[in-house]
């Protein structure tokens, strides 16, 4: 069981996200996180999946997801090397005493303080999902009031669009 | 400025666009539109009593032809009788679009009445579907829809057509070409690939054709036929495939799997050459995957290209259409050595043939054996879903593609009658006989009234056991003969129930019941020769078990034969 990421360039339609999501739900593949955007062609989105399972599976999500008329590029990422972020918001309450100390964390990490009060911070971060899932453990520490995190993106590390 | 018409009507116009000339329809609220606009259209409207035998009949047109078969319904629950149909087309991949009236734009989700969801319900079992929300957009939608339908491999298309598009006024163009930047069902041979096969094939001593319904979908029997003659190599067919290759030949295995021949099962599990033509593995072929044809090498050709590495490794994947690859084939001089193999396959024909044993009382294999003499192996056969399936395809013996119309996929009862009903209306001047059991042929059987009022000259056949006999042949091999709501008698009747003969009666189709062997073949005659609808109603045996049989999760080695 291998992880992997898998961008997905689809028809800029209504209806394309559920052929996709029941494609993995009818065929009992395992979305783990999913972001949809359009892309700098309207009519165009792109999709990155992260989706695990071993070579069989992976190959037919890959031959599936190709079948949908409204995929127009399937590209898993796992086979080249590809720049990978997640976002972050997260409301983490806050006292005279460990401000500093959160504020000092978010530098580190190269967050930003986004919203400040009297009794919480909301701090905003970037970065792949290691980087990311070792942030909130620190801030974990604390009390976290909120946290809200999206789907990862991806990119090829290539000169050229993704999909060459 | 150019006229305007109403959507309906441009829907109609782009039907008749497509070379559609017989649409299976049922009105409603949601859909009267449609209908108003095809009283004003050349192409057959024909009424089926129920919306899912109007879908069966459709694809049934398109089983019969190859051509796209089209159905329509009304909203709600005329769209969800259209399901099982559909779904039935998804799974034998048959070319079919279905037109859905829907609630008008403006009332959708708000749970209006008649109103469902039928592009969600429907999404896991088509091609594509499309739900039309500007008038302007039907030409190229109709276009798209009909292009998906039946190119690469064929299956099921709907467009949703809500009630206020269909009324609206527009004076569209309708040269419209599909614009389909994503779809490109066509894939280019390559001449590598060929030489693979080709090389496989010189170096095997035991090469074994498995082909399926692509064979028949891609028009390929006659290469195949030339393919497998030339290089004297053994065919076995799935249940789609029945037909794409003459039986009656000697390379000729029949068919495999589950409750196919001992020989062809043989064939194809000891070859060291599978040459797979447009079929899939389909686990009631294959049975356990890793133990099915395991010491052979390969060779997978298919036009989806999602069907390779699925079911079962291929070693030589082709991904084209089984047509051009057998054409160019069978330009190669391919030196091929496989006497032995070919005395084996002869031998194993020889050794253990399809067989029943006559009794006192008439067995349903008779019969079916009965109708192939008289119809000169000519009829095209359509059965239910059942046991009766199985021996209308073992004791019929199919020399042309498309001559066995058989649910094999979704495996679906009560698919018989609209079926056969569809094709007799795509090919008048031949024979169809629907073989159903009478569990099946009671789904369904509102459809005498469409083939009566519609002069369908369709022949029904009942195998008549008064059980759901698959079933009660589980029970009896694998629960004990414990009945678990499969007799279909009635306690309280003095005869066999229902009386199937009466109930066409009603709908004005005549029929005959037959309890003694004496009377079998003059009954199938007079049938044969009555001029229009006829419904024999022969009551057999149930004790009958359909024979050979693979258990479940056993390999070939496991078969039973009696």
């Amino acid at each position: 069981m291998k992880q992997h990421t898998i961008s997905v360039l689809v028809e800029n339609k209504f209806g394309v996200l559920a052929r996709i999501a029941g494609l993995f739900s009818g065929r009992g593949y395992n979305i783990e996180s999913l972001s949809v955007n359009s892309t700098q062609d309207p009519t165009i989105s792109r999709m990155t999946i992260v989706t695990s399972g071993d070579e069989n599976v992976i190959e037919q999500i890959d031959k599936q997801l190709n079948k949908l008329i409204d995929v127009i590029k399937v590209t898993d990422l796992a086979v080249s090397d590809f720049i990978e972020r997640e976002l972050i918001l997260v409301k983490v309450a806050v006292t005279a005493k460990n401000r500093s100390d959160i504020i000092q964390i978010t530098e580190i990490f190269g967050g930003k303080i986004i919203s400040v009060h009297k009794k919480e911070l909301a701090v905003e971060l970037s970065g792949n999902g290691e980087k990311i899932d070792n942030f909130i453990s620190l801030l974990a520490e604390y009390e976290i009031i909120e946290l809200v995190r999206t789907g990862r993106v991806a990119i090829s590390r290539h000169p050229g669009v993704t999909e060459a | 400025m150019k006229k305007t018409i109403k959507g309906a009507e441009i829907a109609i116009k782009c039907l008749e666009q497509a070379g559609v000339e017989t649409i299976f329809a049922y009105p409603g609220g949601a859909s009267m539109e449609l209908h108003q606009a095809l009283l004003k259209s050349k192409i057959r409207t024909i009424l089926p009593r129920h919306e899912q035998g109007g879908a069966f009949a459709a694809a049934g047109f398109a089983r019969a032809t190859g051509k796209t078969g089209v159905c329509m319904a009304t909203s709600g629950p005329g769209a969800t009788n259209l399901i099982t149909g559909i779904a039935d087309a998804f799974m034998d991949s048959i070319p079919l679009v279905a037109i859905t009236g829907q609630v008008p734009s403006t009332l959708i989700g708000k749970s209006a009445f008649q109103e469902i969801d039928i592009i969600g319900i429907s999404r896991p079992i088509v091609k594509h579907s499309y739900l039309v929300l500007d008038v302007d957009d039907i030409p190229a939608i109709f276009a798209e829809a009909f292009h998906i339908a039946n190119s690469g491999r064929p299956g099921p298309v709907l467009i949703d057509l809500p009630k206020n598009i269909q009324q609206e006024m527009s004076a569209v163009s309708f040269k419209s070409t599909p614009a389909l930047r994503a779809y490109h069902p066509d894939h280019t041979l390559d001449q590598k690939d060929i030489d693979h096969v080709c090389d496989a094939l010189e170096k095997s001593t035991r090469p074994c054709i498995y082909a399926g319904g692509g064979i028949i979908t891609s028009g390929a029997s006659k290469s195949l036929a030339e393919f497998a003659k030339t290089n004297k190599i053994p065919v076995v067919t799935t249940l789609m495939g029945v037909g794409a290759f003459p039986e009656n030949d000697d390379l000729s295995m029949k068919w495999l799997g589950m409750h196919g021949t001992v020989y062809g099962n043989n064939i194809a599990n000891e070859c060291d050459l599978l040459i797979v033509l447009g079929a899939r593995f389909d686990d009631r072929v294959t049975g356990p995957p890793e133990t099915f044809a395991q010491d052979a090498t390969i060779i997978h050709v298919d036009i989806d290209l999602s069907e390779i590495n699925k079911n079962k490794k291929a070693h030589i994947p082709v991904i084209a259409n089984v047509k051009d690859v057998l054409d160019e084939l069978n330009k190669r001089k391919i030196k091929t050595s496989h006497a032995a193999w070919l005395k084996q396959a002869a031998k194993w024909k020889k050794e253990s043939p399809l067989a029943f044993s006559r009794k006192k009382e008439i067995v349903p294999q008779e019969v079916v054996s009965l109708i192939y003499d008289l119809t000169k192996g000519e009829a095209v056969i359509v059965p239910g879903v059942g046991q009766h399936q199985m021996w209308a395809a073992q004791f019929y013996n199919y020399s042309f593609p498309r001559q066995l119309l058989t649910s094999g996929g979704l495996g679906t009862m009560g698919f018989g009658l609209p079926s056969a009903m569809g094709a007799k209306v795509a090919l008048p001047n031949k024979t169809v006989i629907n073989i159903d059991g009478d569990g099946s042929a009671q789904m369904n059987i509102q459809e005498l009234g469409t083939i009566h009022n519609e002069d369908i000259d369709v022949k029904i056949v009942i195998l008549n056991n008064q059980h759901l006999g698959m079933v009660a042949q589980w029970e009896d091999r694998f629960y004990g003969s414990a009945r678990g709501n499969t007799d279909l008698r009635n306690a309280r009747s003095k005869r066999p129930y229902p009386d199937f003969v009466t109930i066409a009666k009603g709908y004005q189709i005549p029929g005959h019941e037959v309890y003694e062997k004496k009377d079998l073949k003059g009954a199938i005659q007079e049938m044969l020769d009555h001029d229009g609808a006829f419904l024999l109603d022969i009551h057999v045996e149930y004790q009958e078990h359909v024979l050979p049989m693979i258990p479940p999760g056993k390999s070939y080695k496991g078969i039973l034969v009696d």
